[in-house]
C-alpha cells in the first residue's frame, strides 16, 4: 500500500556550520556550537549561553538574494537549507519538473519580534497608575515604529512562502509548529502526501530561532534552559545525571521527499528511504510528560509498524532491527528519563543493545528545527557507517541506562547502519518519529 | 483503498453566537456581527470594526472541573478552540473524558488512541498589559528593554520574574490542540498547522488524510484565531487590509465581497471545530451525519508581493488547490452546485480569487451560488476554515443556502450580491481558502 518514498536531497544551516558533509565531521568528533549569546546582552540572565548560527549569509546560498531581502532568521536559514538540499537532489540540473506536483511541508517557527519597536512602543503606551496599555496612545506609537513588511516577515506561514517563490513549488503547502516536534511531523506528513499521491516531491524539513530576549526569557521562567553559564561548553548534557535543562539552538534542515519511481525516471540518487512515521498526543498535562512516555511509545510503535519492524526481534546475526536511535534527548531531568523508559517499553531487553545518542549535545536544541537535522544525521549514519556521539556525559544516571554512544563516535561500518528511528517529543504533549532506511532497490 | 470520511459534528463560537445554531440561524437571517469594538478602545485606529464572540464568557464553563485551573494559562485563540470542541463533541453526540465526570474514562465513544486531533492557529499575540507590566519594571528612559536588570543573575534585579513562569505556554500555537486533547483524551496523530487563513481547511485536508490512512478513526479538525487585539489589528491595518471604519457602525456595509468598490476586510474572532469521522464507524454507532468529504486538495501560488496577492488578478495557486480537490474528489468543475470561497472584500484578493474560478468553473460561474460569510462574522484567518466548513455541511444537511449580505454590487455577474435564504438542490459544495502567505486549500462536500 502507498508508494515508497525516499530522500535525494538534504541542507542545513546550524550552529556548527552549513554544509552537511564538513559538520557531520564536527559532528563526528565531539564538537561543541555553544557560546555567550551574542544577539543581545544576556549578561544577567541566567542562562547567557546558546548555540548561535555564526557565519552565515544566505546570499552565498541563492541567487536573487534581493527577492528575499526582508526575510526574517527562519526564511534566511531555510532558504540556505533548501538550497543545499535541492543542489544534492539534483534539481538544478533538471529542467522536467513538474512545479504542481512539487509541494513543501515544513516546521517553521513563528518569527522574531521587531523587538526595540515593540518595546518601545507598549512602553510608551503604559500607564502605570491602571496598570494597563492605553490602546488609542499604543495605536498612535505602533503607526509610527513598526513596519508592515517587518512585521509579516514574523507569520510563522512565510518560510513556506520564500521557499516557493525562491523554487516555483506549486504543490501542497503546509507549515506546522507542534513546538520541538514540529519538522519531524512535517517531515513525516510530507511523507505520506507523496504515499497518497497528492505530490511526486516535497521539501520537508524546519527552520527556527529562539535566541531573542523573549524566547529566551520564557524558557527561563519555564526552567527548561540549562543554567551552566560557567562551563556552557558542556551545558547540554543529555542523559547524564547532572544535566539541567536544554541549551536553546537555532537553524534549519531542508530535505527533498520524492516517490522513489519519480526519483528513479529523472536520474535522481535516493540516500535513503523513509519507511515509518508515527504520530501521537500524551494528551496529559501541558507542563509534564505522561510519566510511562505513553506518547513517545505511541509514536515509536507506530512508525515501527508501518516500517514493518518487530521490536522485539533481532536480525539472522541477533542484532535488534533497529541500529541507531536519534534521541529527542534534550537534557531535561524529565524528558531524558521518559524517553529512555518509553524505548525499554516498545524494546524490551533489546532496548539496552540499540545505540541511541543526541546530538543536542553538540547542536543545541533547534526547537521546530531540531527534528528535520537530527533526521540528517540519521541519513549520515546510514551513509557513512559512524553514529554521533552523546557529548557530555560524565556521570551515568540510574534511570538512563541505555547505550548512549557517550562521548566518542561510534565506528559501525563492519556491520552496517541499516535502519534508524528519528524522535521528536513537543511541549504539550505531540510526539513524532521517523523511521529511516538504507535504500536498497 | 482508502476510507470514506463524514462530518458528524460541528462546533462553531464566533460573533454570531455560541454553537452552530447561532451561526446558522444568523446566517440565514442576514444577522453581521461586526460591530465597535468593546475589548478595548479601538479608537487609535483608522479600522474599529470587528466581530467579537460577545456571548462567549471564555473557556471556563467549556471544560471539566478538574481543568478549570488550566483557563488561566490559555490565550483566547486557545479558549475558543476549547469551546468549538465541546460544542462539535457534544453536537456528535460523543461521550469522551471531556463529557464524563472527572477522571472517569468509562463509556467513551472511541479509545483515545484513535482519536487524532489537528486545529489550525494563528500567531498569537501576547497580551500587552501582562507583557507590558513585566517589561515596565526593566525600563530604560528612552523605552528600550534593560537587559541587565531584566535577568535575575550576575547583578540582575530579576524583572523578568514579574512574567508568570508558564507564560510562554500561553502562545504557544500548538496549544490550541494540546489542551482539546487533554481534555477529550485523544491520544492519536496531532498537529497544528499554522498558514494564516488557509490554516483551518488545511488541517481538516490532513485529518481527512488521517482517517483515511487508518490511523485514527475520528478527527477534532479545524482552526480558532482571536484576531480582535491591537497587535493583529495594526498589523493588517499597515498591510492594507483593512476597511477603514468612518462613520459606520455597521461593519457589513463595509465588507463586499467581489466588489471592486469594497474598501477592504474586517477580523472576526471565531473557533471552527468539525468532528471527522470514519464513514463505517460513525454508521456503527448511528451518528448523524451531515455531508461526507468528496475530496481535497492544497497548493501554493505564484509569489506577488510576499504578502501573497496575486498581482496579476488570477491566483494560480487557488486555482490549483481547487484542481488538485476536483481530481481527487473524481469530480469535475460541473458538479460543484455552491461555493464557500475566502471572499474577504479585499479587492486584490478577491479578485484573485474570482479568476482562478473563473479559470476553473467558465462561463458556468455566474449560475454558481455563492455562499459569503465574512460581511456576517468577518476573517477569522485560522478560524475561517473551520466555520466555513461547518456552513457548507449545515448546507448540505439543510438542502438551503443561507442569506447573503452585500452593500454593494459584485463585480463579473458573481452570485455573491444580496439575497434572502432559500432552498436548494445541493450535492457537492466547495469550500476553498487562500492565505496571506500564498497557501492554499480546497475541500469538497457531498450530501449524505
Amino acid at each position: 500500500m502507498g508508494r515508497r518514498v525516499v530522500i535525494t536531497g538534504m541542507g542545513w544551516v546550524t550552529p556548527l556550520g552549513h554544509d552537511v558533509a564538513s559538520v557531520w565531521q564536527r559532528l563526528l568528533r565531539g564538537e561543541s556550537g555553544v557560546g555567550p549569546i551574542t544577539r543581545f546582552d544576556a549578561t544577567t540572565y541566567s542562562t547567557n549561553f546558546a548555540a548561535e548560527v555564526r557565519d552565515y549569509r544566505v546570499e552565498d546560498f541563492i541567487q536573487r538574494p534581493e527577492a528575499h531581502r526582508h526575510a526574517g532568521l527562519n526564511s534566511r536559514f531555510a532558504l540556505g537549507a533548501a538550497a543545499q538540499a535541492w543542489k544534492q537532489a539534483g534539481l538544478d540540473r533538471f529542467t522536467g519538473l513538474n512545479r504542481r506536483r512539487m509541494g513543501i511541508y515544513l516546521g517553521a517557527g513563528e518569527g522574531q519580534l521587531d523587538f526595540d519597536p515593540f518595546v518601545a512602543t507598549n512602553l510608551a503606551s503604559w500607564k502605570a497608575d491602571t496598570r494597563a496599555i492605553n490602546t488609542v496612545k499604543w495605536a498612535e506609537e505602533a503607526h509610527r515604529r513598526l513596519a508592515g513588511n517587518r512585521e509579516i516577515e514574523q507569520e510563522p506561514n512565510m518560510a513556506l512562502s520564500h521557499l516557493a517563490a525562491q523554487f516555483g513549488c506549486r504543490g501542497p503547502a503546509s507549515n506546522c509548529l507542534t513546538a520541538c516536534a514540529a519538522s519531524t511531523q512535517a517531515i513525516g506528513e510530507a511523507f505520506e502526501l507523496i504515499r497518497h499521491g497528492d505530490a511526486e516531491a516535497m521539501f520537508a524539513g524546519g527552520s527556527h530561532s529562539m535566541i531573542h530576549p523573549l524566547g529566551i526569557t520564557g524558557f527561563i521562567r519555564l526552567t527548561a534552559l540549562s543554567s551552566r553559564s560557567d562551563s556552557c561548553l558542556t551545558a547540554a548534557r543529555p542523559f547524564d545525571q547532572t544535566r539541567d535543562g536544554f541549551v536553546m539552538g537555532e537553524g534549519s534542515g531542508m530535505l527533498v521527499l520524492e516517490a522513489l519511481d519519480h526519483a528513479l525516471a529523472r536520474g535522481g540518487k535516493p540516500l535513503a528511504e523513509i519507511v515509518g512515521y508515527g504520530s501521537s498526543a500524551d494528551a496529559f498535562r501541558i507542563t509534564d510528560i505522561q510519566p510511562e512516555g505513553k506518547g513517545a511509545q505511541a509514536s515509536m510503535t507506530q512508525a515501527l509498524r508501518q516500517a514493518g519492524l518487530d521490536p522485539r526481534k533481532t536480525d539472522a546475526a541477533d542484532r535488534p532491527l533497529v541500529h541507531y536511535i536519534s534521541a529527542h534527548g534534550t537534557g531535561t531531568q524529565e524528558n531524558d528519563k521518559i524517553e529512555t523508559a518509553a524505548v525499554r517499553a516498545v524494546f524490551g531487553s533489546l532496548a539496552p543493545r540499540i545505540p541511541v545518542s543526541s546530538v543536542k549535545s553538540m547542536f543545541g536544541h533547534l526547537i521546530a528545527a531540531a527534528g528535520a537535522v537530527e533526521l540528517i544525521t540519521c541519513v549520515q549514519a546510514i551513509l557513512t557507517g559512524y553514529l554521533p556521539p552523546t557529548m557530555n556525559l560524565a556521570t551515568p544516571d540510574p534511570e538512563c541506562d541505555l547505550d548512549y554512544v557517550p562521548n566518542k563516535a561510534r565506528d559501525e561500518r563492519a556491520r552496517g547502519v541499516d535502519l534508524c528511528l528519528s524522535n521528536s517529543f513537543g511541549f504539550g504533549g505531540q510526539n513524532d518519529t521517523l523511521a529511516v532506511r538504507r535504500f536498497t532497490a | 483503498m482508502d476510507r470514506t470520511v463524514v462530518i458528524s459534528g460541528l462546533g462553531t463560537v464566533c460573533g454570531l453566537g455560541v454553537g452552530v445554531a447561532s451561526l446558522w440561524d444568523g446566517l440565514c437571517a442576514g444577522r453581521t456581527a461586526l460591530r465597535r469594538i468593546q475589548r478595548f478602545d479601538p479608537s487609535g485606529f483608522s479600522t474599529r470594526l470587528g466581530s467579537e464572540a460577545r456571548d462567549f464568557s471564555g473557556a471556563r464553563d467549556w471544560v471539566p472541573k478538574s481543568y478549570r485551573k488550566a483557563v488561566k494559562v490559555m490565550a483566547r485563540d486557545i479558549e475558543l478552540a476549547v469551546c468549538a470542541a465541546k460544542c462539535a463533541v457534544e453536537d456528535a453526540g460523543l461521550v469522551t473524558r471531556g463529557t464524563l465526570p472527572d477522571d472517569s474514562t468509562a463509556g467513551t465513544t472511541y479509545a483515545g488512541s484513535r482519536m487524532g486531533c489537528q486545529i489550525g492557529a494563528g500567531l498569537i499575540a501576547a497580551e500587552a498589559d501582562e507583557l507590558t507590566a513585566a517589561l515596565a519594571t526593566a525600563a530604560t528612559p528612552d523605552l528600550k528593554l534593560d537587559h541587565s536588570a531584566w535577568g535575575s543573575a550576575r547583578g540582575g534585579k530579576g524583572a523578568m520574574n514579574n512574567l508568570p513562569p508558564l507564560w510562554l505556554l500561553k502562545y504557544l500555537p500548538n496549544m490550541l490542540a494540546c489542551h482539546v486533547t487533554i481534555i477529550h483524551g485523544a491520544e492519536g496523530p496531532s498537529n497544528t498547522i499554522t498558514c494564516a487563513e488557509a490554516s483551518g481547511l488545511l488541517s481538516i485536508g490532513e485529518s481527512v488524510r488521517v482517517i483515511q490512512r487508518g490511523d485514527a478513526d475520528l478527527c477534532f479538525s479545524g482552526g480558532a484565531e482571536a484576531p480582535i487585539n491591537p497587535m493583529r489589528l495594526l498589523r493588517w491595518e499597515i498591510i492594507g487590509r483593512l476597511a477603514p471604519t468612518g462613520d459606520e457602525d455597521d461593519g457589513s456595509r463595509l465588507v463586499r465581497p467581489f466588489d471592486p468598490a469594497s474598501r477592504g476586510s474586517l477580523l472576526g474572532e471565531a473557533g471552527g471545530i468539525v468532528i471527522l469521522e470514519d464513514r463505517e464507524s460513525a454508521a456503527k454507532r448511528g451518528a448523524r451525519v451531515y455531508a461526507q468529504v468528496a475530496g481535497f486538495g492544497a497548493a501554493h501560488s505564484s509569489p506577488g508581493d510576499m504578502i501573497g496577492d496575486a498581482g496579476s488578478g488570477m491566483d494560480d495557486g487557488f486555482q490549483f488547490a481547487i484542481e488538485n480537490a476536483l481530481a481527487d474528489a473524481g469530480l469535475s468543475a460541473g458538479d460543484i452546485d455552491a461555493i464557500v470561497p475566502h471572499a474577504l472584500g479585499v479587492p486584490a484578493v478577491d479578485a484573485g480569487e474570482a479568476g482562478a474560478l473563473r479559470a476553473v468553473f467558465g462561463p458556468r460561474l455566474e449560475a454558481i451560488p455563492i455562499v459569503t460569510i465574512s460581511p456576517n462574522v468577518g476573517d477569522a484567518l485560522a478560524g475561517n476554515g473551520g466555520l466555513a466548513a461547518a456552513v457548507a455541511s449545515k448546507c448540505l444537511a439543510e438542502q438551503r443556502l443561507p442569506a447573503r449580505v452585500h452593500a454593494g454590487t459584485p463585480a463579473n455577474g458573481l452570485q455573491a450580491g444580496a439575497s434572502e435564504s432559500r432552498p436548494a438542490r445541493l450535492r457537492h459544495i466547495l469550500v476553498a481558502s487562500g492565505a496571506i502567505g500564498g497557501q492554499n486549500a480546497a475541500l469538497i462536500l457531498r450530501a449524505c
